[in-house]
C-alpha cells in the first residue's frame, strides 16, 4: 500500500497534468484528447514516483526509459515532461505548431525527455525490445516502461515484438496496454476483437497483470512486483477511462482525436479545477 | 572471368568490421542461411539475434539497438526490407536518422527461380525516397565489402543492396570507395554509360563494344544512389551529351530517373534507361532472366546507339 500523502500528492499533479491537457489540445485546435486524460495516471505514476530519471540531464544512460507506443497521445507526456522540467512549459504553446519540437507524435530526435519516436501503431513495442536487448548486452539494470494502446496490439506486429520479447527473456520490459475499449472507430470489441487478452499475453510469454490503471496505488503496487520478477517481460492490462476526469468526455470515442471548441475546453477546465 | 556473390562481400565485411567495432551487432530474418549472415553468427553467436520471419519487429528492434548505441546490420531480402517492413524502415529508421544499416540481399531479377513475389525491383525507388537514407548499391563481390565497411563509418541510415547469383568481379571498380562518389571508369566524349551495382560489367563490355566501332565512351560507375553524384552527371552531360544508364532494377524510381531528374534540371540532353520496364519478374535461372528482361550489353548498345544517331542529325 502506497502512503495516503503521496497518492494525494499524485493526484493532485494528475489534475494539473490533466488541465495542461485539454489546454494544449485546445489550443493547437488538434491533438487526442481522450486518450491522453485516459493515460494520465499510468504516466504521472511513472515520473513522478516509480522511474529513476534526471529531468536535467535527459541522455543519463542509467535512467528508465519510456515509450509511449500509442505515440498520438503526446499530450500527456509532454504536459508530464515540460512539469518536470525537461523544457520549458512556454514550449507547450507551440504543439503540433511548424518548427515546434513538439510534433504531433513523438520525435526522439527533438525532444528532450522523448526515448524513442514512435507513431505509426506497434513500432513502439519493438523499439523498446529492441532497446532493452541492448541494456541487457550492456548489463545495465535500469527499466524500459511502455505504453501500448488497446487498439494498437490488433496490430501484428505488436505480437511479433511479444514473441521477441520472450525469447530473449526481457524482464527489463513493464508494458500496459491501456484498456478503455475504445479506438478511432469504435469500442474495439466490435471493430477487432481483442478479449480475452489476459491468457493472450500469457501464451505469448509474458507475466500479466491485471489493474484499474486510474487508480495511482495499484498501479504503482503492479509496476513494484513486476520489477521483482525475472526471467519474463510483464504487461499490465490497465483498464481506464477513456476522456477520464472530464464528465462528457469519459467513455466518449468521439473525443479520441476531436479538440475541445472554446465552449466544451471551459467546461472541461472548470470541472478539472472544482471537480466533475 | 571470375565470378562471386555480392551477398557474400556482405558477410565478409562484416566479419572484417567485428573487432575494430565491438558494437557491431547483426540481426537476420530467418534468411541467415540465405543472407550469408550465418557466417557471422558461427564467428560471433552473442552478437547474432535471430528475429524470426518478422522483418517488421527487426527493423523496429535494430532501431531501438541503435538508440542504446548499437551498430546493427539487419539483414533480409530486399522485398522484405523495402516492401514488407517499409513502415519501420521509414518511421523507426529514416525519419529519427539513426544509425541502423539494413544489409538487403537477393535483389533484382537474378534472384531467379522464386520468381516475382521475391525479386525485388522497386527497393532503390522506395529507400531513395526516404529522407536520411543512403543507398549503396555495390557492383562485385569485393565493392560489396567496400561499402559495407563505409556503411559502418558512416553515421545514419544506410541501405545495402545486394544480389543473390555469382556476378563478374571487375577489378576496374576496386579502387577506393567514397560514399557519394561516381568512380570514373573510362573517359570519353561521345556519351556516357552510367551504371549501378551489377550492371557495370554489361556496361564496361558495351562501352568496350562501341570504342571499338571508334566512339569516345565515358563510363561512370555509381555504387552509390543516394546522395548521388550530380556533378559527375552534369559533366557528362554537359561534355558528351547524352547518357545511357543501367540497373538492375525498375525503370521507375531508381538510378535512371535520378540521374534524367539532375540532367533535367541542370543541362537537359537525352537520357536513356535500361532498366526493367514496368512490368514484374518471373522464374527462370539468373542468366536467362537477365536476357529476357533486357539487362544485357546489346541492351546498352541498343540504348546508346540510338542517341549517338540522334546527335549525329
Amino acid at each position: 500500500m502506497t502512503d495516503t500523502s503521496t497518492i494525494d500528492q499524485l493526484k493532485t499533479k494528475a489534475r494539473e497534468i490533466r488541465k495542461e491537457i485539454v489546454t494544449m489540445v485546445h489550443r493547437a485546435n488538434s491533438g487526442h484528447v481522450g486518450g491522453s486524460l485516459g493515460a494520465t495516471e499510468l504516466v504521472v505514476a511513472l515520473y513522478y514516483h516509480l522511474m529513476q530519471h534526471q529531468p536535467q540531464h535527459p541522455e543519463w544512460p542509467d535512467r528508465d526509459r519510456f515509450i509511449l507506443s500509442k505515440g498520438h497521445c503526446t499530450p500527456v507526456i509532454y504536459a508530464v515532461l515540460a512539469d518536470c522540467g525537461y523544457f520549458p512549459k512556454e514550449d507547450l504553446k507551440t504543439f503540433r505548431r511548424p518548427g515546434s519540437h513538439l510534433q504531433g507524435h513523438p520525435y526522439q530526435p527533438k525532444t528532450p525527455g522523448i526515448d524513442a519516436s514512435t507513431g505509426t501503431l506497434g513500432l513502439g513495442i519493438s523499439t523498446g525490445a529492441g532497446m532493452a536487448l541492448g541494456a541487457k548486452l550492456k548489463h545495465q539494470n535500469h527499466y524500459y516502461y511502455i505504453i501500448c494502446g488497446d487498439g494498437e496490439i490488433q496490430e501484428g506486429q505488436a505480437w511479433e515484438a511479444a514473441m521477441f520479447a520472450n525469447k530473449y527473456k526481457l524482464d527489463n520490459i513493464i508494458a500496459f496496454v491501456d484498456r478503455n475499449y475504445l479506438q478511432t472507430d469504435g469500442n474495439s470489441e466490435d471493430i477487432m476483437p481483442l478479449d480475452p487478452l489476459r491468457p493472450k499475453w500469457e501464451s505469448f510469454g509474458w507475466r500479466v497483470a491485471e489493474i484499474d490503471g486510474n487508480d495511482f496505488d495499484q498501479i504503482i503496487t503492479t509496476v513494484e512486483e513486476a520489477k521483482m520478477q525475472k526471467g519474463r517481460p510483464t504487461m499490465i492490462i490497465a483498464n481506464t477511462v477513456k476522456g477520464k476526469g472530464v464528465s462528457f468526455m469519459e467513455h466518449e470515442v468521439s473525443w479520441h482525436g476531436t479538440p475541445p471548441g472554446k465552449e466544451d475546453y471551459e467546461k472541461a477546465l472548470k470541472e478539472l479545477s472544482y471537480g466533475i | 572471368m571470375e565470378y562471386k556473390q555480392t551477398r557474400q562481400g556482405y558477410v565478409d565485411g562484416l566479419l572484417e568490421l567485428a573487432t575494430e567495432n565491438p558494437e557491431l551487432v547483426v540481426l537476420d530474418a530467418d534468411v541467415a542461411k540465405a543472407t550469408k549472415t550465418e557466417n557471422f553468427q558461427a564467428a560471433y553467436p552473442d552478437r547474432f539475434f535471430n528475429c524470426g520471419v518478422q522483418e517488421q519487429n527487426m527493423l523496429s528492434v535494430a532501431a531501438g539497438l541503435a538508440l542504446e548505441g548499437f551498430l546493427p546490420f539487419a539483414s533480409t531480402f530486399g522485398v522484405f526490407a523495402t516492401c514488407r517492413a517499409g513502415d519501420q524502415m521509414r518511421n523507426s529508421i529514416a525519419y529519427p536518422n539513426l544509425n541502423v544499416k539494413i544489409g538487403a540481399t537477393h535483389c533484382g531479377i537474378s534472384t531467379g527461380g522464386d520468381g516475382a513475389s521475391h525479386q525485388s525491383i522497386e527497393d532503390i525507388a522506395i529507400a531513395r525516397s526516404f529522407p536520411n537514407m543512403t543507398v549503396l548499391v555495390p557492383g562485385d563481390y569485393e565493392e560489396a565489402k567496400q561499402a559495407t565497411k563505409a556503411a559502418a563509418y558512416h553515421t545514419g541510415p544506410v541501405y545495402l543492396r545486394f544480389g543473390r547469383d555469382n556476378y563478374p568481379i571487375v577489378k576496374d571498380i576496386h579502387g577506393s570507395f567514397e560514399i557519394g562518389r561516381a568512380k570514373s571508369l573510362r573517359s570519353g566524349t561521345d556519351i556516357t554509360i552510367i551504371t549501378t551495382g551489377i550492371m557495370v560489367s554489361e556496361g564496361l563490355a558495351a562501352a568496350d563494344d562501341l570504342q571499338h566501332q571508334g566512339y569516345s565512351v565515358r563510363v561512370l560507375h555509381m555504387p552509390t544512389v543516394k546522395p548521388l553524384d550530380t556533378e559527375a552527371i552534369i559533366s557528362a552531360a554537359r561534355e558528351t551529351g547524352g547518357i545511357v544508364t543501367a540497373e538492375e532494377h525498375s525503370v521507375i524510381g531508381g538510378l535512371g530517373e535520378a540521374v534524367a531528374g539532375v540532367v533535367a534540371e541542370s543541362y537537359p540532353c537525352h537520357v536513356t534507361r535500361v532498366g526493367v520496364m514496368d512490368t514484374f519478374g518471373e522464374s527462370g535461372q539468373a542468366d536467362e532472366l537477365l536476357d529476357k528482361f533486357g539487362l544485357r550489353e546489346k541492351d546498352i548498345l541498343l540504348a546508346a546507339r540510338k542517341i549517338l544517331k540522334d546527335k549525329d542529325h
